[in-house]
């Protein structure tokens, strides 16, 4: 692997454009989280037209559903969920400024075209390395839909979360990329 | 008979999914580490690397090892000779988990209606419980967090007698091919063959918890788990799916009695943080 790229959030153009399928990064500043539920409810305020409750422009969002913070600790474990079910809800966020997507598993025809087209980054932060991941978590608050308790939309400040471009904007897909050449 | 209170019966619970969502048993962690010498991937051996790490912070810490805590699954064996007293069994079961999810900072998971409200029910209750009467005046536990990464790309095929065991080799690695990074491998798969459609996931879901290195005693059953082993990790998927040679640590087949007209197949998918723990009152 190459050496590890420290790079800073929001992201805009240029800054997309520097990021390639396997690079590993690290990823200093403000995120969103977003899964399931507040994905549909962000959704349905584009289709009616409104506001959404918070501004995505240059923003990166995380899929995850954080566990409780203990006592003491900003954050609970917080891993990445898999990120198909959010398929159908990304390209309306990346056609409104979304610039990147944290995250595991496959991604659609639909938004990976989405990513070319508005010039956007798919970070994979591994599965279950929850505990670990949480560490680079140093603030969280919930900013919308509070109702939804660990699907809520938080804030957080990362410092040096771990991840790895796995598709970039260009429409490189490390999933498609390497497996073959470990192939028997 | 020998009387077993509620609230015992209760505190067990909690103390075993505290237990299985903090801590990755041994044997796992042996063979991720043996996995981290035979991955020859560099992106592999970091993912390896990180899981790792986070279930020793995880452990050290006393905190979850995934954000997804998971569905609260039991298997439980219940001695004959047991009364049990002071309330009842399902209800002590489920305070358990409530406690436990609810004082241990674990995440609730489980949602009313699975179709049209999904709301939370803040307690990751109802639990999964599946009870057995045995001989005996003890209750064995073993509960299993089950995260839904994983549980989704689960997969059922009523097979034909005729299809034999290359139909069953070819449908389990079919299956976890066809999930790729989605379950957070590398996996443990979990096979269920004959009984019912329903018996045979149930059998697959248990055989997650085999102790690692283990095989099925019937030397049959035993060769089509290696096989199987091996053609997933020759498809080159790899830890988190980005290529390498170790996308799954153990093929594990349990099986039954079934019907002269079938030869039901389950496969359960279980990520690499595959908790348990067991106990006994």
């Amino acid at each position: 692997m190459t050496q590890v790229k420290k790079i800073t959030t929001p992201l805009d153009d240029k800054r997309v454009m520097e990021l390639k399928a396997g690079d590993s990064v690290l990823i200093t500043g403000d995120i969103f989280t977003g899964r399931d539920a507040a994905h549909k409810r962000l959704i349905e305020l584009i289709k009616q037209g409104k506001e959404l409750p918070i501004d995505i422009q240059g923003q990166v969002i995380y899929y995850v559903g954080p566990a409780p913070a203990k006592p003491g600790y900003p954050c609970g474990s917080a891993g990445p969920t898999t990120s198909y079910r959010m398929d159908p809800y990304a390209p309306p966020l990346l056609d409104r400024g979304l610039k990147g997507m944290i995250g595991k598993g496959l991604r659609s025809k639909e938004v990976i075209e989405s990513m070319k087209k508005n010039k956007a980054v798919y970070f994979g932060a591994v599965g279950g390395a929850a505990a670990l991941i949480a560490r680079s978590i140093k603030n969280s608050e919930v900013v919308a839909y509070e109702d939804l308790g660990a699907e809520a939309i938080h804030h957080y400040y990362v410092e040096d979360f771990p991840a790895i471009v796995v598709i970039d904007y260009l429409g490189n897909d490390l999933y498609k990329t390497e497996p073959p050449k470990y192939k028997k | 008979m020998r009387q077993i209170n509620t609230n015992q019966i209760k505190d067990k619970v909690k103390e075993l999914f505290l237990k299985a969502n903090y801590q990755i048993d041994q044997d796992i962690m042996q063979r991720l580490e043996e996995a981290l010498k035979e991955e020859t991937s560099p992106i592999g051996k970091s993912v390896l690397n990180m899981i790792i790490e986070n279930n020793r912070i995880a452990s050290k810490e006393e905190i979850a090892i995934c954000q997804d805590t998971g569905l609260s699954v039991l298997f439980i064996e219940l001695g004959q000779e047991v009364q049990i007293v002071d309330g009842g069994f399902i209800e002590a079961i489920n305070q358990g988990v409530k406690e436990a999810y609810q004082e241990g900072y674990l995440r609730k998971s489980v949602v009313d209606d699975p179709v049209f409200e999904r709301k939370n029910t803040k307690t990751n209750t109802p639990a999964i419980i599946y009870t057995d009467i045995v001989p005996g005046d003890k209750i064995k536990f073993m509960v299993m967090p089950k995260g839904f990464g994983s549980e989704n790309m689960s997969a059922l095929a009523m097979m034909k007698p005729a299809d034999g065991p290359e139909g069953i080799v070819n449908f389990i690695v079919e299956t976890v091919k066809k999930a790729g990074p989605n379950p957070c491998p590398p996996t443990i798969i979990g096979v269920g063959v004959g009984g019912t459609a329903d018996q045979a996931m149930v059998i697959a879901k248990k055989a997650i918890a085999r102790r690692m290195g283990e095989h099925n005693k019937n030397d049959k059953y035993a060769s089509m788990e290696k096989e199987a082993l091996k053609k997933i990790n020759n498809s080159g998927i790899g830890p988190a799916g980005l290529g390498g040679r170790i996308t799954t640590l153990a093929v594990n087949i349990d099986y039954l009695p079934t019907h002269i007209a079938g030869m039901p197949v389950a496969v359960n998918v279980c990520c690499h943080a595959a908790r348990h723990a067991e106990g006994i009152l």
